[in-house]
């Protein structure tokens, strides 16, 4: 089964975030790495770009398609991980320690919706059981 | 086939040339006293090859291609019939190779004929009331259509009209060009037979919808038994219809979009009407409208005035869209649209189809005992294949099955579309096929088949192995693109 | 029963019985009574191959062509010769008659061709990638104004009113559609005018200007001196140019251009009435992933033998659907083989002496015309190649009228579109006029014939 870490929420869309302090660490889950094949590129929003929560603000290609990356919260993009451009392998490699974008989190409570780990790995679960 | 061949940049030894151009018989002019700075500093890195090389390299390089001169190309949505050799000896008669597009209309009276005559064969044909030959390809057409249809709406004040209805079974090339055109795509459910939902889409009707794109028969295969009442609601929310021809060589003589309520259509001239696909163009995507849309045609138009063709731009056509590229079109595509017309007449269009759907249901029935097909009843020139199935129970995908067709000697059915079938296997015999070849082929699927279960997806895995090379690694080809030859300097 | 279809009356006999249906019109029950198509259409009868090719040549003999006729005429199609092996190599059935290569394990030689062709393209206009290419040079443009926009996320395209009349219309249709707008600039001595292009950038919400070199007169742009202030607005300069042309001309890439597009039928495609021939389009890195239309790629096989594909597919419309960079899913691929056949045999040297003989021609037939009094140059200020305006001091329409009685295709006039040239006419010359064409045409438009 996809590796699901404890410390972080996840979306039903496979992203997860990790907030510390105003700032959320977005990445995508093993799941989704894992469902999307070989990543060849991955496209980033540029810093200071306002994002909505459920807003498509990253592209993931793979050699079987493009995949949206959805914002888990509200906020403003601080940073990009510039370390994927030229390496989009290391998102399959490990999915969680190279996240995609750091946001300043506009409005926490939004954090309250997000799957915890024992949602996700359950979803996962279900998922995996239906042979997707 | 030739095993893999260096490149002409390889090949290529100073000094050598293919060409010989006549002694200059006028004075020389000195680049740099003519054009100054605009002068050309460092020769670009082109070949330098004798003409005996470069016909060897070229033939050797059509001999890594499989084409429909080769053998069975059942390659689903894509039409690849024979195409006929007088079409290629006509398109290259001087009267039209030679012709240039700017020439006095008097003497060009034979192509605007050629032009005007095709435009209304083929309204005929379709039923719609006048077409422009302009569009380059399918996709061009698409979007010359939609254009129209935005036209339309902001010429009834109703500009505010912003979304394009598409089944969610449609090819992709449908939502892209409605986003060209400024159109917000708006998916449209199936039901379980694979045809559009009604009622999901009277849902979906209001007064921003622009209008709908249907292919029909749609990409399963299937006719929309539904479509006049399709038609119909959209008509009455205010919507125009758009028939996308991909599938058209199903129905010629046996039924007209302009009489299932199409507003606006393309045709691919380069499936339906047999021009050669080129390895993938020159093609035409033809477009008719009916009289509504008339005025919106891009422009030129080739009319008749007084027994002389002649071309009517945009200065008398107010309500015009437009140019969407140079000229008239692809003059050549269109003269072997036109004989291949000629040829078959009314009859031998009907036969066609007639042909088509034959060769389709009777190779259907012959692999309906190894893959479940996507559709029940009768197909209509095409049908898709589950291949889910034998996925889950072999482990081998469409994608292998695909590749051990290749060292079967066939040109594999399309793959993985549409995307609402699992592992899908879509394929097209078209009506230029015997019914030999259907059965040879459908022995090899049986063969296939029988391999995925007794021997699993590794036997498949170093397929295909009769071809100048196996499979590909895409992803290095993505993550590292390599798009032209890397010199040595 | 029609020659292109095999099945016999037997096979369909066969084939119904199997199928357990009586007739081939029970298996189109599936369409509605009410749409079934109730007689048959109204075409002309069916010919067979002897009738059709006598009508083919009846049509294809009512019109007059390049080859019975001394082209004057460019204004978009020109009249370069053609060495007979392209099209001997063109017609083999593996290059006409297959499709898209999907499958790359039987299409390396339409990949292979592709590959050679984008490098060939990439050498030419000095760019870093091509595709594998485009409709034709309008629709080109048009696309290279869109991509503009998407990039620089502005909404508005300058263009000059020296770009061909055909590509300005296929610019505004593109731009209408996509909602973006746009600005005409003036024209100075038969190029941009530098003052309207400087007081178009100034408000710093241009996208790109698209500058046509040689232009729609055959004038030589000043694209550096364009570059650097079109730059400086945050725009993308968008260079049109001509394939074969660039044998002589500097290349585009090497002058600041960010996206280079124009017509190939120069090298290695007949005019053919317009079409088909093909557009190219190049970028440089930073513009990869938004490039519209397909991109082949070099890769290994499970062997590590060398091996072509088309990449990069994540932008394109069989992936990418709405999302898209473009709708474009064809390449006029048979056209640009028989362009990288041409420029194999042409090679560096061939596609200079081209040049240079075009270049040559025109400073001749330009001086020839001038001694007689009779023209002069509309813009002698600007540096022109192929193609040179002049003025002529009588109607175009007579003039030209008189050089097809005598077996010339003159010039294009150019007072419809420009109103200010008065017996405007816009002569091309190619690598294929002789002396004493040029001669001829010399004397009877100078009225001694």
């Amino acid at each position: 089964m996809a590796k699901v870490l404890q410390d972080l929420k996840y979306t039903k869309d496979h992203e997860w975030i990790k907030v510390d302090g105003n700032v959320g660490t977005v990445g995508i889950t093993d799941y989704a790495q894992s469902a999307m094949g070989d990543v060849v590129y991955v496209e980033l929003p540029e810093e200071g770009q306002e994002v909505k929560a459920g807003e498509d603000f990253v592209v993931v290609e793979s050699v079987k398609g493009a995949n949206d990356v959805f914002s888990p919260v509200s906020g403003t993009v601080k940073e990009i991980n510039e370390e994927l451009d030229g390496a989009p392998e290391l998102l399959n490699e490990d999915a969680y320690s190279h996240w995609l974008v750091k946001l300043e989190v506009s409005d926490r409570s939004e954090l309250d919706s997000l799957l915890d780990a024992a949602a996700y790995t359950k979803l996962v679960e279900e998922l995996e059981a239906e042979g997707h | 086939m030739t095993r893999t061949m260096e490149t002409v940049f390889e090949a290529s030894r100073k000094g050598r040339k293919g060409y010989a151009l006549p002694k200059l018989d006028v004075p020389a002019a000195d680049c740099g006293a003519v054009l100054g700075d605009a002068c050309r500093k460092e020769a670009p890195r082109l070949p330098e090859m004798a003409e005996v090389d470069v016909v060897r390299h070229f033939t050797g390089l059509s001999k890594m291609n499989y084409s429909v001169d080769d053998g069975f190309y059942p390659l689903g949505s894509c039409t690849m019939k024979y195409n006929p050799k007088l079409n290629e000896a006509a398109a290259r008669m001087a009267g039209f190779a030679l012709a240039h597009p700017l020439q006095p209309e008097d003497t060009v009276q034979g192509a605007l004929k050629l032009l005007y005559d095709l435009g209304v064969m083929l309204g005929e044909v379709t039923g719609m009331d006048a077409f422009t030959l302009q569009p380059a390809a399918g996709a061009h057409g698409e979007q010359t259509g939609l254009m129209m249809i935005k036209a339309w709406h902001e010429s009834r004040g109703e500009g505010h009209r912003n979304k394009i209805l598409v089944p969610d079974s449609a090819h992709g090339t449908n939502p892209a060009s409605a986003t060209v055109t400024g159109f917000d795509t708006v998916e449209v459910a199936s039901d379980d037979e694979g045809m559009v939902d009604l009622d999901s889409l009277k849902s979906l009707l209001d007064d921003s919808v622009a209008g709908l794109m249907l292919t029909n028969p749609n990409t399963l295969g299937i006719f929309e038994k539904h479509v006049l009442e399709l038609t119909d609601a959209v008509h009455k929310a205010g919507g125009l219809v758009y028939y996308d021809g991909a599938n058209a060589n199903a129905i010629l003589g046996k039924t007209r979009p302009g009489d299932m309520g199409f507003d606006v259509l393309h045709l691919n001239l380069h499936k339906t009407f047999s021009t050669p696909h080129g390895g993938g163009g020159p093609g035409s995507g033809a477009v008719g409208v009916k009289a509504i849309l008339e005025p919106f045609l891009p422009a030129p138009i080739v009319t008749c005035r007084d027994g002389r063709y002649t071309l009517v731009g945009a200065e008398e056509r107010p309500k015009s869209i437009g140019r969407v590229r140079s000229f008239y079109g692809n003059f050549g595509v269109l003269v072997r649209a036109y004989t291949y017309l000629r040829t078959l007449g009314a009859e031998g269009l009907e036969e066609v189809a007639e042909m088509a759907v034959l060769n389709a249901n009777y190779l259907a029935k012959k692999l309906s005992g190894l893959y479940p097909l996507a559709h029940k009843g009768c197909c209509m020139h095409e049908f898709v294949l589950n291949g889910g199935p034998l996925k889950s129970e072999t482990g081998v995908s469409s994608m292998d099955v695909a590749k051990a067709l290749i060292d079967a000697g066939y040109h594999p059915p399309t793959v993985y579309f549409p995307l609402i079938v699992p592992e899908a296997l879509m394929v097209e015999p078209t009506e230029t096929e015997a019914m030999e070849t259907l059965d040879k082929f459908a022995a090899s699927m049986e063969a296939i088949v029988a391999r995925a279960r007794s021997e699993g997806p590794e036997a498949f895995h170093a397929m295909p192995e009769s071809t100048p090379i196996s499979r590909p690694d895409e992803t290095t080809a993505a993550r590292n693109p390599v798009l032209r030859w890397q010199f040595e300097d | 029963m029609s020659r292109y279809i095999p099945a016999t009356a037997e096979d369909r006999r066969r084939m119904l019985d199997y199928l357990g249906v009586g007739s081939i019109d029970d298996l189109f029950s599936g369409i509605p009574e009410k749409v079934r198509q109730k007689k048959p259409s109204d075409l002309p009868p069916a010919l067979t191959e002897p009738e059709m090719v006598r009508d083919l040549k009846k049509l294809s003999g009512s019109n007059r062509h390049t080859g019975e006729m001394v082209c004057f005429l460019g204004a978009g199609a020109y009249d370069h010769f053609i060495p007979a092996a392209v099209d001997s190599l063109i017609s083999r059935g593996e290059f006409t008659t297959s499709y898209t290569p999907y499958q790359p394990e039987v299409a390396q030689g339409t990949l292979q061709a592709i590959f050679q062709y984008q490098t060939m393209v990439c050498e030419l206009t000095g760019m870093e990638i091509s595709n594998a290419s485009m409709y034709d040079g309008a629709s080109a443009a048009a696309e290279a104004a869109v991509l503009a926009a998407t990039a620089t996320k502005k909404k508005k395209i300058l263009w000059g009113g020296t770009v061909n009349p055909q590509t300005r219309e296929t610019l505004e249709t593109y731009c209408w559609s996509r909602q973006l707008e746009h600005r005409e600039l003036k024209i100075s001595g038969g190029r941009i005018d530098e003052a309207d292009l400087r007081d178009a950038l100034a408000g710093g919400d241009a996208a790109a200007l698209v500058v046509q070199s040689p232009n729609f007169f055959g004038n030589i742009e000043n694209l550096k001196a364009m570059a650097d202030s079109v730059h400086g607005a945050g725009a993308l300069l968008v260079v049109s140019t001509d394939l074969l042309a660039l044998g002589l001309l500097e290349a585009p890439g090497r002058l600041g251009a960010d996206i280079v597009v124009g017509d190939g039928q120069s090298a290695g495609n007949p005019m053919s009435f317009g079409g088909p021939a093909f557009g190219f389009i190049a970028v440089n890195k930073p513009l990869m992933r938004r490039m519209p239309g397909r991109i082949c790629g070099q890769t290994v096989d499970r062997l590590g033998r060398r091996t072509f594909v088309l990449t990069l597919q994540a932008r394109e419309q069989h992936i990418r659907r709405e999302k898209a960079t473009s709708n474009i899913c064809s390449n006029q691929n048979l056209c640009i083989v028989a362009a990288s056949i041409y420029l194999s045999l042409m090679g560096p040297a061939g596609i200079r002496e081209v040049g240079e003989q075009i270049m040559s021609k025109t400073e001749y037939a330009v001086g020839q015309l001038e001694k007689t009094g009779k023209f002069k140059r509309a813009f002698p200020g600007a540096p022109s190649f192929r193609e040179v305006a002049l003025i002529a001091d009588e109607p175009v329409e007579k003039l030209n009228r008189r050089l097809l009685e005598a077996g010339i295709l003159g010039g294009y006039s150019l007072e419809h579109r420009y109103p200010e040239l008065k017996n405007g006419w816009l002569l091309a010359i190619t690598e294929n006029r002789t002396k004493e064409e040029i001669d001829r045409l010399v004397a009877v438009a100078g009225g001694e014939a």
